[in-house]
């Protein structure tokens, strides 16, 4: 006589705490429905939704270009001017950060820890307060925004230099060890030959970030596409809202397709 | 006499042509100084600016930290507008993750356009997202966690495509052998192979949306970004200096504990 399948195959166990889990998880949720005050939404807020879709669908041509300065072209022409800078920027000064934090090159744990260290408080700071304090030195111009965008993305991409740097082929640095080579000879035909690709992978990648950012900034004034944008949205001129979105969305998606085919290549 | 210097010269493998990377150099510099001439960047500008900003940082110390206590509501907030975002922002991925796998929906014309529409989704910052919902709901959090909503959509639901992309064929093969519908196939072959990545997605969007949160109030969409405005405004720079280090706190406490519990779920 065959057993019933029930003896033989057992669902696994469940873990005795999952009730204590389930427990905390509605515990929060319930904190946090009850803080939001779901009062005090606009009566209009149908009307004007309605009105912003209307204005994407029927946006206001006529900004894309217009002869005399403040418009679309310029706006998003600001705008990439502001991430190309930035990245650039911000990959000449990472370079050295990567090289400290990357745990090979270094002689002992406690450098290169320091270097990831450094880079991961970088990295927390975002992007949009290092502008508003460089708005204050230098002014509320394209210039903090690039500054800004320079110095955050140092932590990223020193991150994945470093990375970049461990995962490389130790076998021509030691071939080059072997005939003599000084650090700096070393340096330039071992070790930047192997790691060039992917930086200039990764520049890029970040170059695409860098332009979401650049799109922001101006909502602080520190330059680009954001700027208009936001006196469009507190002038209710929903025409020029949709269009500076599709402007924002169809450069945004250029980009992209751009970067991904010359990453492709590179790596 | 047949082995002169020239032929020598010829057994030699040639060095890769220069002219490529020189085109690319000087391509490089053009668009560096166009961009530099858009955007009236001079480092002259940088240099008369620093010692205002060596003033503000000095300023910023010591910073007054009695001020945590008046923000502290607003951080919870901040909290609690990633914590609803994310959950939306989850909830509403999985299916359309279910419509852009290929292997799970085999019809071109269906996961083309839902892909495209996800891409067109991430294209627009939170911040921008932000600032169209404080126009349409108004002032507050409300607006700020729809932002974070859409935003985490866009995130989650490529993140989770991708995986369901890579899962295993044969429960999935299994289950239609069996006679298994849809909703059975999802529900037995796909979710027990997806969950765990689908929540440590979820828990890395979490921790980007608390990071984003933190600024949201600058457009006025709720949380502690709104106190920026105000500090700034009344040059209190030792309480501006207090925000960014409670945030600073916040987002470390956050993204050590998000990743420990990722950790333990790969």
């Amino acid at each position: 006589m065959s057993k019933s399948w029930n003896d033989t195959i057992r669902k696994p166990k469940k873990s005795p705490y999952r009730w204590i889990i389930i427990t905390v998880i509605a515990a929060v949720y319930v904190w946090a429905i009850a803080g939001v005050p779901f009062t005090g939404i606009k009566e209009t807020a149908g009307q004007i939704s309605k009105a912003i879709l209307a204005g994407l669908f029927s946006p206001d041509w006529g900004y894309v270009y217009l002869p005399d300065g403040e418009d679309l072209l310029r706006g998003l022409l600001d705008t990439l001017a502001i991430s190309v800078l930035g990245t650039v920027i911000s990959t000449v000064i990472c370079v050295p950060f990567a090289f400290w934090a990357a745990s090979n090159l270094s002689r002992s744990k406690l450098i290169s820890g320091s270097g990831k260290m450094v880079l991961s408080v970088i990295r927390t700071f975002p992007e949009i307060i290092m502008a508003l304090l460089f708005i204050k030195a230098v002014g509320p111009v394209a210039f903090a925004g690039v500054l800004a965008l320079g110095l955050h993305s140092v932590g990223m991409l020193g991150k994945l230099f470093a990375d970049e740097i461990e995962n490389m082929d130790k076998g021509p640095v030691e071939a080059l060890t072997a005939c003599g080579a000084s650090r700096l000879q070393i340096l330039w035909f071992a070790v930047l030959p192997q790691v060039l690709p992917g930086f200039l992978s990764y520049m890029l990648y970040r170059f695409e970030i860098n332009v979401r950012s650049a799109t922001i900034l101006g909502i602080i004034g520190a330059g680009g596409i954001g700027t208009p944008l936001i006196f469009a949205l507190s002038s209710r001129s929903w025409d020029r809202v949709g269009i500076i979105l599709l402007g924002i969305i169809v450069m945004i998606t250029l980009i992209d397709w751009i970067s991904g085919a010359l990453r492709k290549k590179l790596v | 006499m047949s082995k002169g210097a020239g032929s020598d010269q010829s057994i030699r493998p040639q060095s890769p042509g220069r002219l490529k990377h020189y085109l690319t150099a000087v391509l490089v510099l053009l668009l560096l100084w166009g961009s530099a001439v858009q955007t009236d960047s001079t480092f002259g500008e940088l240099i008369d600016g620093l010692p205002n900003m060596f003033d503000l940082i000095r300023e910023m110390f010591p910073p007054k930290w009695s001020y945590v206590l008046h923000i502290a509501d607003a951080m919870l907030d901040t909290i609690r507008m990633a914590l609803l975002g994310t959950t939306i922002g989850a909830v509403a991925a999985l299916p359309v993750a279910l419509l852009c796998a290929s292997n799970l929906t085999r019809t071109r014309w269906i996961y083309l356009p839902v892909r495209f529409l996800l891409n067109l989704v991430r294209t627009v910052p939170d911040l921008l997202l932000a600032a169209i919902f404080v126009a349409i709901f108004g002032l507050g959090p409300l607006p700020g966690i729809f932002a974070l909503g859409v935003f985490s959509f866009g995130l989650i639901a490529k993140l989770t495509y991708e995986a369901l992309e890579t899962i295993d064929r044969g429960p999935l093969e299994a289950m239609t052998a069996v006679g298994a519908n849809y909703s059975q196939l999802i529900a037995y072959s796909v979710i027990p192979q997806i969950q765990a990545h689908f929540a440590s997605y979820v828990l890395y969007t979490f921790e980007i949306n608390v990071r984003a949160a933190a600024i949201l109030g600058l457009v006025g969409a709720g949380g502690i970004g709104l106190y920026y405005e105000v500090t700034l405004g009344y040059l209190e720079y030792n309480k501006t200096a207090v925000i960014i280090l409670f945030t600073l706190a916040i987002v470390l406490v956050i993204d050590y504990i998000s990743s420990k519990l990722r950790e333990k779920l790969l």
